[in-house]
């Protein structure tokens, strides 16, 4: 190991604890509430103590000079696979999905991979906080959201579950990676359970109904469940148990939903079930923006898909999450234009998924919104990260210029009040082959 | 018959179309008394240069326009700011200074907005996998062989595919469409102009040399794992058995064209291929991503004697930008798509500005219907990587990656991607810098015809397929 990557291990690792930091002069994106000219924030013991135009700085606290750049709350890419998937083409690096077609008991989490080299470049680029999405089966599994600091995939955890992840896009969505493992297999029914993919998009919301179903009716019996005298159950018990926070309306069900129909089949049975329904894809969703946003239905999409891509996605299109917004609509910004793994090795690239939503009409406030706030309230942790006010937790950006343009540096990144000095493996990369050898070596 | 020289070779194919009396099988199978039916074709003989499904391309209708008050990144020198640029007859009539309009041009204020050359996707996939990705679309990978040299990606081609117009909204002029990377040796590639059309021979750029598609690394292996090649030197094996043949063939045919003695050598398309790019009439384009590859390629090509035009997808070419700038060997990639596959771990965004700086022929490409339609943005991604990178790089160059260089890796940079007095007007008007993520293509014109203006959304190209299916007008 070379000095210089052995200073940047040391770090990464044992430096830094907690420290007192003022960022002063910048224009302050609190996001929560009106830009401010030449604020300040103050950052101490991993939490933001103040934000505003006359803050007094502590005694001894670290000056950061922001004058002419931007300060953000560090971005949040809601949907990633970031640490589930390291190298894609790689099975073994592989780690979105589970079994069976309902996986609901499923903690993608638990095999986060805390040392992806992901990481860093995410993290150097802005983002601190990333939601991680299972996938496969007709429910895949919970979401949680993770804070891109130092420490293991438990230490890392910001939150989990923040909802648990279905769909109703047919087709080869409802195949896992480990699907041909168990193509036909039922090992853990007790009788009943659902073990074909469903056959059609009305057979998939029948599923769905009837888990829901049975994780109410589960709920009420468990003695009898456990005393084996419980008619067959659509689903194991642990994946009713961790449906039953849905029935209860305290946990999103997000559903993977594209087309008008499917969208709005999913509206009226979340208002039936008395559920909580957060859509995640939305291709068409701008075609009934203002009944989202009167059923308080969130929407995770992207900005540039506008191509008629399936069936499902005919009238997508890239004005989609601004209309959204306009109508009201809590969205959520996610990188889904297609392409190298945009969920993990460039989850990176949700700032320019915000530029294009301003390049299609959303404004640039509403836009930080959809890559801060915005996930963070889908996400269920808004109360901790997403804007810049006193008690947050110190996810912070200072940025040169616009965080949306591909000019702009990012200069200062805290993740829980901790600056990070990101030399990415592909930085590393960069240094080795900047000058190449005079020899053929 | 003495007809076929090799250097009137494209005429002749010309002829054949006109004079199909000329086709081979009368010769070879004389019929006692001639038959009234249709005569055969030409198709039983492998020249050089042939073109039997030549391209019906004919510039749609223009008017002589001056765009004025505009920065121009010309692609072939420094930024012109405030200047203007004069069209007319389909070709680039004055760039700079080009004077006050004559009566009947269409005036075009351009103040606070960007002229640039048409942009080039040397690798796309458009119209061989086209929307919607339906299974009966999927027309891209001939995957039952891993020597596929006799398909043509025109043959594939939908040219109703709704991808299209939306790359022309981009700013996409030019296009190489290629088959996909399942095989070692995928076929022949189609250059198309971005313009609406009943055929892709109305696609078809005229007189663009054909490219061959070649795959390195791990999706032949993967593909093929069953049958073989299943490694990397498997792979090896494969393309070297493929040139041995196609040597052969070649030597055969070249002393037939030349003497056409006796019976005509078979014709055969895989090995026709070939031949043509051991004798350099057409491209080998190369997907290919480790370095190390990469030099195992070029000393290949030095075992056979044919270059290499370009190297695509090229994740690790910033390793060895030296020994492609020593090769003139074109580098092609993305800006920062990686991690799909250990063979695209190593991707830096710096890659292009690094490889441009070796003086590497290097350029951005999409791969990608969705990506295509902002290699813009994709170029300023890698160009604000190289500047923190510590390299020198500039507007006038990063244009350049999506442009002059896409072109001459096709051998089309006499006549597109550069805005130069006598070129092509393939030209592309934006709203603001090209290089910010705010920035649209205002206008896109080929040969000098508006085919794209997001002022006029109405008058956009709407594919069949899209006719009462997708509502909204295409509107960058």
């Amino acid at each position: 190991m070379t000095c210089a990557a052995l200073a940047a291990l040391l770090g990464t690792t044992a430096l830094a604890r907690a420290e007192t930091v003022a960022i002063t002069g910048g224009t302050v994106y609190p996001v929560s509430g009106p830009k401010i000219a030449g604020g300040t924030v103050v950052i101490r013991d991993g939490r933001i103590t103040a934000v505003g135009a006359n803050v007094a700085i502590p005694a001894g606290a670290r000056r950061i000079d922001a004058r002419g750049k931007l300060v953000t709350p560090g971005l949040i890419n809601a949907q990633t696979v970031l640490g589930l998937v390291e190298v894609g083409g790689e099975r073994a690096t592989r780690n979105t999905s589970a079994r069976g077609l309902v996986n609901a008991d499923f903690r993608p989490w638990e095999g986060f991979f805390s040392e992806s080299a992901s990481i860093a470049s995410t993290r150097e680029d802005g983002v601190t906080t990333v939601g991680i999405f299972p996938s496969g089966g007709l429910v895949s599994g919970q979401a949680a959201a993770m804070d891109l600091a130092d420490g293991t995939a438990a230490e890392m955890l910001r939150k989990a579950p923040v909802g648990v992840v279905a769909t109703i896009v047919t087709g080869p969505r409802f195949t896992s990676d480990v699907d041909e493992m168990t193509a036909g297999g039922n090992d853990t029914a007790a009788g009943g359970e659902a073990s074909q993919p469903p056959a059609s998009r009305a057979d998939a919301l029948a599923a769905l109904r009837e888990l829901l179903e049975d994780a109410r009716f589960y709920a009420l019996r468990r003695a009898r469940f456990d005393a084996g005298t419980l008619r067959g159950l659509s689903a194991s018990r642990r994946a009713l148990d961790a449906l039953l926070p849905v029935v209860q309306g305290r946990e999103s069900l997000i559903v993977e939903a594209n087309r008008l129909d499917d969208i709005d089949a999913m509206v009226r049975f979340a208002r039936a079930e008395r559920i909580r329904l957060v859509i995640a894809g939305g291709a068409e969703a701008w075609k009934i923006a203002p009944r989202l946003a009167a059923a308080h239905v969130a929407v995770i999409t992207g900005a540039m898909n506008n191509i008629p891509e399936t069936f499902d996605t005919l009238n997508q299109r890239q004005e989609n999450a601004a209309l959204l917004r306009r109508a009201g609509v809590e969205v959520a910004l996610v990188g889904n234009a297609g392409g190298g793994d945009e969920e993990a090795f460039n989850a990176r690239n949700v700032k320019y998924e915000a530029g294009n939503a301003v390049a299609y009409g959303m404004s640039h406030d509403d836009a930080l919104r959809a890559v801060t706030l915005g996930p963070a309230t889908i996400l269920g942790i808004a109360d901790r990260v997403g804007s810049l006010a006193p008690g947050k937790d110190a996810n912070v950006v200072v940025w040169s210029g616009d965080p949306f343009e591909f000019s702009t540096n990012v200069e200062h990144v805290f993740v829980r009040g901790r600056e990070y000095h990101d030399r990415s493996r592909q930085d590393q990369l960069i240094e080795r082959y900047r000058h190449l050898p005079r020899t053929n070596n | 018959m003495h007809r076929f020289s090799r250097g009137l070779a494209a005429v002749f194919t010309a002829a054949f179309v006109a004079f199909p009396t000329f086709g081979l099988a009368q010769q070879t199978a004389p019929s006692p008394s001639p038959s009234p039916g249709p005569t055969p074709g030409p198709g039983a003989i492998s020249v050089p240069f042939a073109d039997p499904y030549p391209s019906t391309y004919a510039p749609f209708p223009s008017r002589a326009t001056l765009i004025r008050n505009a920065t121009i990144l010309t692609a072939a020198g420094p930024a012109i700011h405030n200047g203007s640029i004069l069209i007319r007859n389909g070709k680039i009539a004055a760039v700079g200074d080009a004077g006050a309009p004559a009566d009947g041009v269409v005036v075009i204020d351009a103040r606070g907005k960007y002229v640039t050359p048409g942009i080039i996707d040397i690798h796309s996939h458009m119209g061989d996998y086209p929307a919607p990705g339906v299974s009966a679309h999927s027309d891209g990978n001939e995957a039952t062989n891993p020597n596929t040299a006799n398909v043509w990606a025109e043959h594939s081609v939908w040219p109703q595919d709704p991808q299209f117009p939306r790359a022309l909204a981009g700013g996409v002029t030019t296009v190489q469409i290629l088959p996909g990377s399942a095989n070692l040796i995928g076929g022949r590639s189609a250059i198309l102009k971005v313009v609406p059309a009943r055929t892709v021979q109305a696609m078809k750029f005229p007189g663009a040399r054909y490219g061959l598609k070649m795959a390195c690394g791990e999706n032949p292996k993967r593909v093929y794992a069953g049958r073989g090649p299943s490694t990397r030197m498997g792979n090896m094996a494969g393309y070297r058995a493929a040139w041995i043949a196609a040597e052969a063939y070649k030597r055969r045919w070249d002393a037939w064209n030349a003497s056409h003695k006796g019976d005509p050598p078979a014709r055969d398309l895989t090995l026709e291929s070939l031949a043509e790019a051991l004798r350099g009439d057409i491209y080998v384009h190369m997907h290919c991503y480790r370095a190390d590859e990469m030099a195992q390629v070029i000393d290949m090509s030095h075992e056979f004697g044919y270059k290499v035009r370009a190297f695509h997808h090229a994740i690790e070419a910033y390793k060895i930008a030296d020994l492609l700038a020593k090769e003139g060997i074109a580098a092609t990639m993305w800006a920062d798509w990686g991690g799909f596959k250990m063979e695209a771990l190593d991707t830096v965004r710096a890659n292009i500005g690094l490889v441009d700086a070796a003086g590497v022929r290097a350029t951005i490409h999409s791969d990608d219907a969705s990506g295509v339609q902002r290699l813009n943005q994709e170029v300023a991604k890698a160009m604000f990587a190289a500047k923190r990178a510590g390299l020198p790089v500039t507007e006038d160059v990063a244009i350049k990656w999506m442009t002059i260089n896409a072109a001459y890796s096709l051998g089309l940079d006499d006549r597109t991607g550069s805005l130069e007095v006598g070129k092509n007007a393939d030209l592309v008007l934006w709203d603001g810098d090209p290089f910010s993520v705010y920035t649209h293509a205002e206008k896109t014109w080929i040969d000098g015809a508006l085919l794209y203006d997001r002022d006029d959304p109405q008058q956009n190209w709407k594919t069949d397929f899209e006719l009462g299916y997708v509502r909204s007008a295409v509107r960058k």
